[in-house]
C-alpha cells in the first residue's frame, strides 16, 4: 500500500468533516480579530506608557497577542483530527483497511500538518498585516530585521502546537480527555508557571512559552531567557517530536 | 482461508479467548456462533490485527494481518456499524477507504448502489437507523472486491427485506469460492446461511462441524403423547405397550409422554390396540436453536433473571393472582433435555432433568396459558382472570375447567398444567 494512497485518503477523511472547517476558520477569526484589537489598543495607550516599556515596544509581536487564543482553536483541531478516529470506533475499520499503523498515523498527521501550516501562514500574515494596520505610525515593515522571521515562524508556530496536540491525542486516544488536559495546560497552567517568578526557570521551557519566542522581534530589556527565537522553535518542536513518538508507540502497542 | 492455532487473549486476568484454533475454508459459509461476551468479537479483531493475541497466531491466506500485502483488496470486514466518523457523508466515508486501495470512486457509487444506499450517498451518518449503518458497513466490506470477507452480526437491526439480502449476498459470495465468516448469536439464522459451524463459549472452541453434522447430530424427532390425566393407569399402559414395541419413552413433567422411534400412525395404532384414548398426539421436532442453547447454556455469562420489581409492585387488585415468574427465567439448566437417543448427544452439556418439557423452538419459553392471570392478552387467562385461584398449583378436575379441551387449539387445558413449567410451543 503506497504512502500516497493513504495520503488521498486522510486527506478525503479531513475535508469531509464539518469540524475541520470549523476550528481552522475559528483560529483564523480569533487570532486575527483578536491581533487587531489589542494592536488598537495598544497605539491609542503607547503614550501613556513608561519609558522602559516605549523602548521595547514591539510591534510584530503585539500584533501576533490574538495567538494565545487562536492556538485554543489549533489544539482543538489537532485533537479532533486523530481523537474522533478513536471516539468514532471509526478507528477500527481504519486499522483494518491499514494494517500499517504507523503509516496510517503519520499520513494521517501530515495531511493534518499540510493543512494547518496552510492556514497558520495565512493566519499569520493576515494577523501581521492587518495589526500593523491598526499600529499606524507605531507599525512595523515587513522588510525590517527580523520581522520576515517573526511572521513565518507565527505560522510554524501555530502548525507545531496543532502536531502537538495530535501526538497528545494520540497518546490519550479520547479527544475530550486530550481536550481536558491541553486547553487549561495551554490557557492557563503554562502562562501561570511562566508568570510566577519561582517557577518561570522552568516555565519558559513548555512547548508555548519557548515557541512564541519565534514572533518576538524586540528583546525585552534585561531579557535573561537562554534561548534565542530559533533555538525556542527548536524546543518546541522536542515536545511535538516526544509527542508524535509517544503518541506512535501507544497504537502501535495497543488494542485498537 | 484464515486458520488460527491456539489463539488466546487475555485482558489481565479475564481470559477472552482462550486455546483457539480453527480453520476457515474458502468456497463456503463458515458461522461462528457463540453467547454474548464469547470471545467472537475478540477473535474477529485479532483476525484483523486489531487486537494482538496473548498467545497462538491466526493468518489469512498464510500471512498474519499486518503483513498482508494490501490487505484491503483481500480481505474486507464489518466489524461494528456504528465505527464510522458520524459527521462524514456515507460516500466520503467509502471514498476515503476506497482511495487506501486505489479503488475508483466510481466503485464507491457502484457498492451503494448495491445495498442501497445510493439516496442517502450525501448524507452524515449520524442520522443513519442501525440497518443503514449495517448496509454501510457491508458496503465497506464489499468495496475492495475481497476473497475473505468477514462479518460480525450482520443482520442486526435489518429489515426482513435486508436480512434475505444478506444471507442471498453470503451464499452469492461463498458460491464464488470466497471465504465468508459470519458471527452471530441466532443459531436459527446460521442455520439458514451457514454451511460450516464453528461453535464457542468462553472463548474456548465447543464444535466445528458442518451445518448438515449439526443437524444430524442434534435435531431428534419426537412424538407428543397425552393419556386422559384423570386416568393415570392408562399412562402406564400405554407406556409398557410402546416400550414393547421398541419405542423409547421418556415421560414429561407434566404427564405427556415423549415417544422416538416409533412413527405416529403405529403409536395410534398401538393405543387403539391397547384400548388407551389419546388427548395428545403430535409431532415434534428439537430445533436447532434448542441444541445450540443446550450447547452453550454452561458457557453464558451474562443470564437474565426473573425481574423483581424491587418496590415497585403495585398492590394487586382484590382477586387478582400474583404474576407468575416466566417460565424457565433465571434457571440454569431448563433448556430441553436432549434427544433421548443414545449416541446422538456429542457435547457433555449439562442436561435438563428428565421429563422436564422443552422450551420453545426458540429458546424463551412460548407458553399460552402457562401464566394463569397474567396477561389478559391469552385467550386461556382471560376466561380464568375473573376466577379467583387461590392455589394455581393444585390441579383441578377437568370439569372445573373453564376452557373446555376442545376450545383450545392445545389438547391440553391450561389449568391442570403446572403453571410455573415452560410448555412446549404447539
Amino acid at each position: 500500500m503506497a504512502a500516497t494512497q493513504v495520503l488521498r485518503s486522510e486527506w478525503t477523511k479531513i475535508r469531509s468533516v464539518a469540524s475541520t472547517v470549523w476550528t481552522l476558520g475559528l483560529a483564523v477569526v480569533v487570532t486575527i480579530a483578536l491581533g487587531m484589537l489589542i494592536s488598537a489598543l495598544s497605539k491609542n495607550e503607547f503614550s501613556d506608557m513608561s519609558r522602559r516599556d516605549q523602548l521595547s515596544f514591539d510591534p510584530t509581536f503585539i500584533s501576533f497577542a490574538g495567538t494565545s487564543l487562536g492556538q485554543l482553536a489549533m489544539i482543538v483541531f489537532g485533537v479532533l483530527v486523530v481523537g474522533n478516529e478513536y471516539s468514532t470506533g471509526m478507528i477500527r475499520t481504519s486499522l483494518a483497511a491499514v494494517p500499517k499503523r504507523g503509516t496510517f498515523l503519520f499520513s494521517k498527521i501530515a495531511v493534518a500538518t499540510a493543512l494547518a501550516l496552510v492556514v497558520g501562514m495565512v493566519t499569520s500574515f493576515a494577523t501581521f498585516f492587518l495589526g500593523q494596520a491598526m499600529l499606524g505610525d507605531l507599525k512595523a515593515s515587513i522588510g525590517d530585521p527580523g520581522v520576515l522571521r517573526a511572521v513565518f515562524g507565527g505560522g510554524l508556530y501555530m502548525t507545531l502546537i496543532a502536531m502537538f496536540s495530535m501526538g497528545v491525542a494520540a497518546m490519550l486516544r479520547s479527544p475530550m480527555l486530550s481536550l481536558g488536559i491541553l486547553m487549561p495546560f495551554f490557557f492557563l497552567i503554562s502562562n501561570i508557571l511562566g508568570n510566577v517568578p519561582a517557577t518561570e526557570k522552568v516555565g519558559r521551557f513548555l512547548p508555548d512559552q519557548a515557541g512564541s519566542k519565534i514572533m518576538q522581534v524586540v528583546t525585552p530589556i534585561d531579557d535573561d531567557v537562554p534561548y534565542g527565537p530559533w533555538g525556542g522553535l527548536g524546543i518546541m518542536a522536542l515536545w511535538v517530536i516526544a509527542a508524535l513518538v509517544g503518541g506512535y508507540a501507544v497504537l502501535k502497542r495497543r488494542d485498537a | 482461508m484464515i486458520e488460527a492455532v491456539g489463539l488466546t487473549k487475555r485482558y489481565g486476568d479475564k481470559t477472552a479467548v482462550y486455546n483457539l484454533s480453527f480453520q476457515v475454508r474458502p468456497g463456503a459459509v463458515t458461522g461462528f456462533l457463540g453467547p454474548n461476551g464469547s470471545g467472537k468479537s475478540t477473535t474477529m479483531r485479532m483476525i484483523l490485527g486489531l487486537d494482538n493475541p496473548t498467545s497462538g497466531h491466526v493468518t489469512i491466506g498464510g500471512h498474519p494481518y499486518r503483513k498482508l500485502p494490501n490487505a484491503a483488496r483481500h480481505v474486507g470486514a464489518l466489524l461494528d456499524a456504528k465505527a464510522v466518523h458520524g459527521g462524514r457523508a456515507a460516500r466520503n466515508h467509502l471514498l476515503s477507504l476506497a482511495q487506501l486501495s486505489g479503488i475508483p470512486a466510481r466503485r464507491v457509487d457502484e457498492v451503494l448502489g448495491v445495498v442501497g444506499l445510493q439516496d442517502v450517498a450525501k448524507r452524515r451518518s449520524k442520522g443513519f437507523s442501525l440497518g443503514m449503518g449495517q448496509r454501510l458497513g457491508i458496503a465497506a466490506a464489499l468495496l475492495g472486491d475481497p476473497q475473505v470477507l468477514l462479518f460480525d452480526e450482520p443482520v442486526n437491526g435489518l429489515d426482513p427485506e435486508g436480512i434475505h439480502w444478506v444471507r442471498n449476498l453470503m451464499k452469492a459470495l461463498a458460491a464464488e469460492g470466497r471465504t465468508v465468516f459470519v458471527s452471530s448469536h441466532l443459531m436459527s439464522e446460521m442455520a439458514l446461511t451457514a454451511d460450516h459451524l464453528i461453535v464457542i463459549g468462553r472463548g474456548q472452541l465447543l464444535a466445528d462441524m458442518s451445518v448438515t453434522d449439526f443437524i444430524s447430530a442434534n435435531s431428534a424427532d419426537f412424538a407428543r403423547v397425552r393419556t386422559p390425566d384423570t386416568e393415570p393407569q392408562l399412562r402406564e399402559k400405554l407406556t409398557s405397550a410402546l416400550t414393547e414395541a421398541g419405542g423409547h419413552v421418556l415421560p414429561e413433567q407434566d404427564g405427556a409422554l415423549r415417544v422416538t422411534g416409533l412413527a405416529l400412525p403405529r403409536i395410534s395404532d398401538i393405543a387403539h390396540e391397547s384400548d388407551v384414548r389419546l388427548w395428545e398426539l403430535s409431532p415434534h421436532q428439537a430445533s436447532l436453536e434448542e441444541a445450540y442453547m443446550r450447547m452453550t447454556q454452561g458457557a453464558v455469562d451474562y443470564r437474565s433473571t426473573a425481574d423483581q420489581k424491587a418496590g415497585l409492585q403495585q398492590p394487586l387488585p382484590p382477586g387478582a393472582q400474583p404474576p407468575m415468574p416466566v417460565p424457565g427465567q433465571g434457571q440454569p439448566g431448563w433448556y430441553a433435555p436432549p434427544p433421548p437417543q443414545q449416541g446422538g448427544q456429542p457435547f457433555a452439556a449439562p442436561q435438563g432433568a428428565p421429563g422436564q418439557a422443552p422450551a420453545g423452538p426458540y429458546g424463551a419459553p412460548q407458553a399460552p396459558g402457562a401464566l394463569p392471570g397474567g396477561q389478559p392478552a391469552n385467550p386461556y387467562t382471560a376466561q380464568q382472570a375473573p376466577q379467583a385461584q387461590p392455589a394455581p398449583q393444585t390441579p383441578q378436575p377437568p370439569a372445573a375447567a373453564p376452557a373446555p379441551p376442545t376450545a383450545a387449539p392445545a389438547p391440553a387445558s391450561a389449568p391442570v398444567t403446572d403453571p410455573t413449567k415452560p410448555e412446549d410451543a404447539r
